[in-house]
């Protein structure tokens, strides 16, 4: 029985020497395989007693059982250090940058628009389009500006005959909008416009919104909060807002909105112009077959590309029309 | 309009400051533009008086002068032309500060002492007159300080008036205002009438009542128009920005600022026969005031003698009949012309004046006699003459009418959102000058003076209380509204997720004018003529886009002329078509690709982009709206021909995707492959709304083919006919491989294709998939000519 202590020594050093898997194997199937020399050892058993066997063969068991553990512990120690190993092979360089398409980004000027869009449709307020090439009775006439109006030497309309001409600003949609529908409304009009005019500060196109609300009981002061909320929630910013009287032949009262824009050298207040607005001209409902005893509205227009230019610091306005990607990308 | 405001505090003196009084007009609705001192800065200037003019010894243009200054008579050195004794000019002293802080100090000019400087009135920056010395008259008293004496403690203030407020085109108007707002009594000048001395007056014909439905005339004789024009007078000109002509037309001017009502001064010599106000004969010409020579059009209202006529009315007079320092006789006009005939009228003949910005705004039509009463005696003052009778022609049908205006109490709560009591009401209307008829029952009848042509219906004057109370001092309430919802359609996609899907492929927005240069677009959609603008800014932005791909063009070109080598840009926005009597607009959405097809790094590498790139990109598009659409090997002509797909969506034409034509890419300076593609937004924004189909589950079968086809073939045609074939268990078919090569011989490739069956509801046998594979197989063969490859 010497013999046995002998090979699970000579064992458990083999276990302890292997460094492979394959290794560790075949000191499996050496020591405790079929014709392992441990599992031999029961051979010696049948020139043993009875009374001995019992014992004699719970050593043997004993014996195959330690070199066992000491496979299994060996074989872990082997596997996590192949994982580890594999592992360590396949690090990466992870600073590198991605794989892949860059992102884009809107123009700075629909990026205001949907934004404004968005503020306003939360309230109910319903988007509409109108056509760009109007004609001269949406565009002036059932405004409330005839034909002789001093109003129209204010707009530098861009004409392709006398009837037909580049919308000058986006209220025309506010007549479409009332003759295609019922009162109440509750629309702001997005889109392009057109002035023959550029200069440093004047673009032929720019964009506007316009809006308009028309319910039985609407008030001036109704029109005041909704103006000034709009301008704290855009520039979410708690500024001052004025309303300066001004004239706009298609509201009556008509105002001007100024905003708190930092401050004059001696403290005070400066201001400055961001939107025109009024009660809706009795005029124009009557243009549009709407009662105005029964209904009143307000209406505003603001100009997108000021809008813009305030709210992201651009300081010319002709930037947003050359379309420099260096320009673009800021905006995404 | 701008005006002194030292004139204004004459007629009406609030006690408040200069920039307080600017913000209070500024919140009445007259926004003051800006102001500006009337004079430059300067010290230690006071009236002074040549006694004694010598020449320079040694300096032919130079005088040696000598100048009281009220307390001592010093030596000064004087280059000026009207340098003479007697003459009283602005002296600056040594020790004098003029604008620019230039400072006097003692000086030799050419050997002789000088101490101090006599000035022009450039050179106080009263004007920018550098002719010569500013002439004083003679009473001025020597020894005062010049500021002092012009009163230059006084600012211009610019007020940028809405066209409705002509009535406050003149002090009159605006002092109205200030006295509004300050609730103060406005002091006006005592108007009376002008005893005539003569019996002889003008002979007035008005033959166009329509347009003129007021003229005045009079006549004053033996005026001496050499008589200078009052220093108090030319400043007060001057500070309204109006330069002093002579008597006759600075007191012309005069009035017409003071009360708004413009007039004009005539030369009775040069009338032939009388006065007659009719419209402008076919191809009649007058030489104006400023020199220039028109020829009339039929529908310009003109002053005429009994030959010719001799002003455009209320625009500007003729040269021929004005007057000069010879004219002995005035006939004085003063007149309502109407704002409609006279609007657009200067326009017409590129002019633009103090007469016709007032009348086409409206001016008041019963100011006319007064003004030629205070015309005439302020010109009397200075021209002296003997003033003959007003001669008026009046049309009463033709003039505006007195309006009467029934103002609503509960009307005027409703519109400002608050009541305002009575009083306050009734003292805002009455100094305004409004005048209250009668009190309602439920308010006001307020009758309009004739100097508010813009105040014609009840929201007039609602805005006139709003405006005088205070627009800040009205409430601010929400508005309250039905909570009704709306129809949405769920199949149509926003044009917002277009624009962020795109985005999010690389594509960066732009956003270009809707007029392009038409040289661009002839290249690009040479079979459709854009619409032309009648009056352009410039002759590359003339004509209205008929596709998007002009203005996308020239960014691509801005961009790689700034070292941008890869741009992916899009946008929308409308086309324009003249569609026979009638103009198409419609929204279109369009983009260009050039360069590498991903940003360059170490993973992305450096490939450019190609056709099959944006393709993907459309059919991601595609998929997101929920649409099919086709790709249909094409012509166009801005496109290479051979790599154009036009696209197709059940049977109709949506757009167009291709490479652009290396001619026109060469003609537009570019660089690189283009890639370009444009859709009509209308057309595919609607897609579907999603239908469950029960998912299947018994196994789905694959079988791959290779076959080898000539290259002529389109793949299309190949999905096609096998699909025809295959049967309708067929899920999916799928191209995975495409391969050009001298193998397969001169004008073959060889296609692979993976073909997938599955049964709703069982699993599908070998001999039924075997034999539609082998029907597939057979029909590329017969239809196609197809082999399959080994």
């Amino acid at each position: 029985m010497e013999n046995l202590e002998q090979l699970v020594q000579d064992g458990l050093s083999a276990v302890e020497s292997a460094d492979s898997l394959q290794a560790l194997d075949q000191i499996r199937v050496e020591y405790l395989g079929k014709k392992g020399v441990i599992t031999q050892q029961a051979k010696t058993l049948g020139k043993l007693s009875p009374e001995e066997r019992p014992a004699a063969g719970q050593k043997i068991n004993e014996a195959k059982g330690q070199v066992e553990q000491a496979i299994n512990a060996r074989r872990t120690e082997l596997e996590k250090a192949a994982i580890e190993a594999k592992l360590a092979s396949e690090s990466i360089d992870v600073t590198l940058p991605g794989r892949g398409q860059d992102l884009g980004g809107l123009h700075p000027v629909t990026r205001t628009l949907q934004r404004i869009e968005e503020i306003f449709s939360r309230a109910g307020y319903s988007v509409e389009q109108g056509p760009e090439i109007e004609d001269d009775y949406h565009n002036f006439e059932a405004l409330n500006i005839p034909g002789h109006h001093p109003a129209r030497a204010m707009h530098d309309t861009f004409y392709f005959n006398p009837g037909t001409l580049l919308r000058t600003h986006t209220s025309p949609v506010q007549i479409r909008t009332m003759e295609a529908g019922k009162p109440p409304f509750r629309m702001i009009c997005p889109g392009r416009v057109y002035r023959c005019d550029s200069d440093m500060t004047h673009t032929p196109m720019f964009h506007q919104v316009e809006g308009l609300l028309v319910e039985k009981n609407v008030s001036f002061a109704d029109l005041k909060s909704t103006v000034e909320e709009f301008l704290r929630v855009f520039f979410e910013r708690d500024l001052e807002v004025r309303f300066r009287p001004s004239y706009f032949p298609f509201t009556e009262p008509s105002a001007e909105v100024d905003i708190e824009w930092g401050r004059e050298a001696d403290g005070s207040i400066k201001w400055l112009e961001v939107m025109g607005c009024g009660m809706v001209h009795p005029k124009v409902f009557e243009y549009c077959g709407i009662d105005a005893e029964e209904y009143r509205g307000f209406a505003f227009g603001l100009g997108v590309e000021r809008l813009a230019m305030l709210r992201y610091g651009v300081n010319d306005l002709r930037m947003f029309f050359e379309n420099d990607l260096r320009f673009l990308r800021q905006f995404r | 309009m701008k005006f002194s405001e030292q004139w204004l505090r004459e007629w009406v003196n609030p006690n408040i400051g200069s920039q307080e009084l600017m913000d209070q007009i500024t919140m009445a609705g007259l926004e003051v533009d800006g102001f500006e001192p009337v004079a430059g800065e300067f010290s230690g200037v006071v009236v002074g008086e040549v006694q004694s003019v010598e020449p320079h010894p040694d300096a032919d243009k130079l005088r040696v002068c000598q100048v009281s200054d009220g307390e001592q008579t010093v030596q000064v050195v004087c280059g000026a032309p009207n340098v003479r004794p007697g003459l009283k000019v602005p002296f600056a002293v040594v020790g004098a500060v003029l604008p620019g802080n230039f400072k006097i100090k003692k000086a030799k000019l050419r050997g002789q002492p000088s101490e101090g400087m006599l000035c022009s009135e450039s050179e106080l920056a009263l004007s920018d007159n550098h002719e010569g010395l500013m002439e004083l008259p003679g009473d001025a008293p020597v020894g005062q300080d010049m500021a002092d004496y012009l009163k230059l403690n006084d600012i211009t203030i610019d007020v940028d008036l809405t066209p409705n407020r002509s009535d406050c085109l003149s002090i009159k108007g605006i002092a109205r205002e200030v006295g509004v707002l300050n609730s103060l009594v406005v002091t006006e000048p005592t108007i009376e009438p002008v005893e005539a001395v003569h019996s002889e007056v003008p002979d007035i014909r008005v033959e166009a009542p329509a347009g003129c439905p007021r003229y005045l005339g009079r006549v004053l004789r033996n005026v001496n128009l050499k008589a200078e024009t009052p220093l108090w007078m030319q400043e007060k000109l001057r500070r309204s920005g109006i330069r002093s002509i002579d008597a006759a037309v600075d007191v012309t001017n005069y009035v017409m600022l003071e009360l708004g009502q413009p007039m004009h001064a005539f030369d009775r010599d040069e009338i032939s026969g009388g006065i007659i106000v009719r419209m402008a004969k076919p191809a009649e010409k007058l030489v104006l005031l400023d020199g220039q020579e028109v020829e009339l059009t039929e529908d310009t209202l003109v002053i005429a003698d009994h030959e010719k006529p001799i002003a455009i009315a209320g625009v500007m007079g003729g040269e021929h009949s004005g007057v000069s320092e010879k004219t002995r006789d005035l006939v004085l006009e003063s007149a309502y012309f109407d704002p409609i005939t006279l609007a657009g009228k200067a326009r017409h003949y590129g002019l633009h004046t103090d007469a016709s910005h007032r009348f086409e705004r409206g001016v008041d039509y019963k100011l006319a006699r007064d003004a030629m009463e205070r015309a005439t005696e302020l010109l009397m003052n200075i021209v002296g003459g003997e003033p003959g009778e007003i001669v008026e022609v009046a049309s009463d049908e033709h003039l505006p009418a007195d309006r009467t205006i029934d103002l609503r109490e509960q009307r005027l709560a409703d519109v400002l959102g608050m009541a305002i009591d009575r009083t306050t009401v009734e003292e805002i209307l009455t100094r305004l000058g409004l005048h209250i008829d009668k009190l309602l029952k439920d308010g006001w009848r307020i009758s309009v003076p004739s100097f508010r042509p813009d105040i014609t219906i009840e929201e007039d004057l609602i805005e006139e209380v709003g405006r005088i109370y205070g627009y800040n001092n009205l409430p601010v309430t929400e508005p309250t509204g039905s909570l009704g919802l709306v129809a949405r359609q769920e199949a149509k996609r926003p044009v917002s997720a277009i624009r962020n899907y795109f985005v999010a492929q690389g594509y960066q927005e732009a956003v270009t004018y809707s007029f392009v240069d038409p040289k661009v677009q002839k290249l690009v959609d040479p079979e459709r003529d854009g619409i032309a603008l009648a009056n352009p800014i410039s002759a590359d932005l003339s004509v209205m886009r008929t596709t998007l791909w002009s203005g996308l063009l020239k960014t691509v070109a801005y961009n790689q002329n700034r070292q941008q080598p890869r741009i992916r840009l899009f946008e929308t926005g409308l086309r324009f078509e003249q569609d026979g009597e009638r103009i198409d607009q419609q929204p279109m959405l369009a983009g260009v690709v050039v360069g590498g097809q991903y940003p360059e790094n170490w993973a992305n590498g450096r490939r450019t982009a190609d056709f099959f790139d944006v393709k993907g990109e459309l059919e991601g598009l595609f998929r997101l709206l929920g649409i099919e659409v086709q790709f249909v090997a094409s012509q166009h002509p801005a496109l290479h021909p051979g790599q154009t797909a036009e696209l197709m969506r059940e049977g109709e034409h949506v757009g167009w995707l291709g490479t652009l034509h290396p001619q026109v890419q060469k003609n537009l300076e570019l660089n690189g492959t283009i890639l370009m593609f444009e859709l009509f937004l209308n057309s595919i924004v609607t897609g579907y709304v999603p239908n469950f189909k029960e998912i299947s589950k018994f196994p789905e079968v694959r079988r791959d083919l290779a076959i080898i086809i000539g290259s002529d073939v389109a793949f299309a045609d190949v999905e096609r006919v096998a699909r025809k074939h295959a049967g309708e268990r067929l899920t999916a078919l799928r191209a995975f491989d495409v391969y050009e090569g001298e193998s397969l011989g001169e004008g073959n490739r060889s296609l692979a294709l993976s073909l997938f069956w599955q049964h709703p509801e069982r699993t599908l046998n070998e001999d039924e998939v075997h034999s539609l594979f082998n029907g597939v197989i057979d029909a590329l063969k017969e239809e196609l000519g197809a082999t399959l490859r080994s």
